[in-house]
């Protein structure tokens, strides 16, 4: 009798999970806990990552900015979007606007092709139309041209949204989502381990960034490595923090996590291309 | 007989004497595993004595005997801290292999050792 009461209840709050579990309120939900736990930032404050919260590496950040890092890159990026393919047609003719001022419409949910399109694979994709070959996704000329983009994109809010009458779009959004919080790897982290419950406080020297804003400012260069990166390689090397499986660059599973971040920052100013450490 | 007793009495002297040095040896060794990045880097989210650039998501490690009845409590924690907290942030050092059972025995006796 009391197993079977208990199997009801589980049964009802299951029920209820799911009935309220809409992306929607996933969030707000994950919004008013950084809100609680951050009270001082407003939300476009979210788009500067860990900076928003560090004051110290805030400071030496906004040195850093003065003479930004990611300049040469952009300069680059601005010259091979500009360049004709070898059919004369260019990056322009495959986006919506000619290309400019568009990032903040990526990921999103293609129902022609029912899957996510990044702006990366967007630029492969073009690349494929025009008979050219697809630009390898962690570093080099793929960071340049999307630092471009990004930088005409500067200010503009993020648009991701799951399209209401899409179960499958619904679905990749939950895949997404269930991939941010599973544990994996030797370690046994999950995202949120580390960049929910753990945000603002310090692994070693590190200060955890907020998940909300991750996906505002790629490419970025990274201080570290004096490279230009991407927001997968980013994934990469935080799976490979924690001794996981590495899904590559723009695998289904890391578009996936893509869209599950972007919808979470959905209205927040992009401001990349960035600095980071 | 005698010489049974004096046998007796030479390792019942010497004894102390080694343990003290092993004792102190195995700290030494359990605390480098505790410390060292590609080990238990227990430093990633625990202030531990003089470890430097230690993180803060862990409690600082101390008053250890206080806390755990025994070396056998503390290493089953250490083994696998979602046994006692689904949510925890920390690593299950043995239950995942992160450390042989030998480096484990080394970093219970080292943390256990820490007033
Ligand atoms: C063991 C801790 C840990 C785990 C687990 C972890 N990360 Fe990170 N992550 C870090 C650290 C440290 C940094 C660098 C400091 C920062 O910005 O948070 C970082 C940085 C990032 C950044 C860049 C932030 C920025 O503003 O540029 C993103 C994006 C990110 N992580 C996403 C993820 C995702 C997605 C997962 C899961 C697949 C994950 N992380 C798992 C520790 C972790
Ligand atoms: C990534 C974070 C992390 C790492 C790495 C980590 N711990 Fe922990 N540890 C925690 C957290 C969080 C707690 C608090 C209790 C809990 O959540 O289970 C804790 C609790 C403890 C406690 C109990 C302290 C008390 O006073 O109750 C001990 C002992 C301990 N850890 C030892 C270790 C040792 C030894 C290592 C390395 C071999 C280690 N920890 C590595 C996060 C970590």
């Amino acid at each position: 009798m009391k197993a079977h009461l208990k199997l009801t209840f589980l049964c009802l709050q299951l029920l209820i999970g799911t009935i309220w579990a809409t992306p929607a309120t996933d969030r707000q939900k994950i919004r008013a806990y950084y809100q609680q736990l951050f009270p001082q930032l407003t939300l476009a404050d979210y788009a500067d990552g860990v900076y928003a919260i560090d004051p110290i590496a805030k400071s030496s950040w906004l040195a850093i900015e003065e003479f930004p890092p990611y300049e040469i890159a952009l300069e680059q990026g601005k010259t091979l979007f500009k360049q004709a393919f070898t059919n004369g047609k260019h990056y322009a003719d495959c986006f919506p606007n000619q290309g400019i001022a568009i990032a903040q419409n990526y990921p999103y949910w293609d129902t022609a092709t029912q899957s996510i399109i990044t702006l990366a694979s967007a630029i492969n994709n073009c690349r494929r139309q025009n008979q050219m070959p697809p630009l390898s996704y962690g570093a080099g000329e793929i960071t340049q041209i999307m630092a471009y983009m990004a930088y005409t994109s500067r200010g503009k809010r993020i648009q991701t949204d799951i399209p209401a009458q899409s179960s499958a779009a619904l679905a990749a959004y939950e895949q997404g989502k269930a991939y941010f919080y599973k544990r994996r790897g030797q370690l046994n982290f999950s995202c949120a381990s580390c960049h929910i419950d753990n945000a603002g406080k310090y692994i070693r020297s590190e200060m955890l960034s907020p998940a909300l804003g991750h996906t505002t400012h790629w490419p970025a260069y990274r201080l570290n490595t004096g490279e230009m990166s991407t927001l997968h390689r980013r994934f990469e090397v935080c799976n490979e923090l924690i001794r996981a499986k590495v899904d590559p660059a723009q695998s289904k599973a890391l578009r996936q996590l893509e869209y599950f971040l972007s919808y979470m920052a959905n209205g927040l100013p992009l401001n990349g291309p960035a600095t980071r450490k | 007989m005698l010489s049974i007793l004096l046998a007796g009495c030479s390792t019942n002297l010497q004894q102390p004497i080694k343990q003290t040095s092993t004792q102190q040896s195995n700290r030494q060794a359990g605390k480098q595993i505790s410390f060292q990045r590609d080990k238990g880097n227990c430093l990633a989210c625990h202030v531990i004595e003089d470890g430097e650039d230690p993180g803060n998501i862990g409690p600082a490690l101390k008053n250890i005997a206080t806390r755990f009845k025994n070396k056998a409590q503390l290493k089953a924690l250490i083994a696998d801290a979602t046994q006692f907290n689904a949510q925890t942030s920390m690593p299950p050092f043995g239950k995942n292999k992160i450390l042989t059972p030998q480096e484990l025995d080394l970093v219970v006796d080292y943390i256990w050792s820490l007033n």
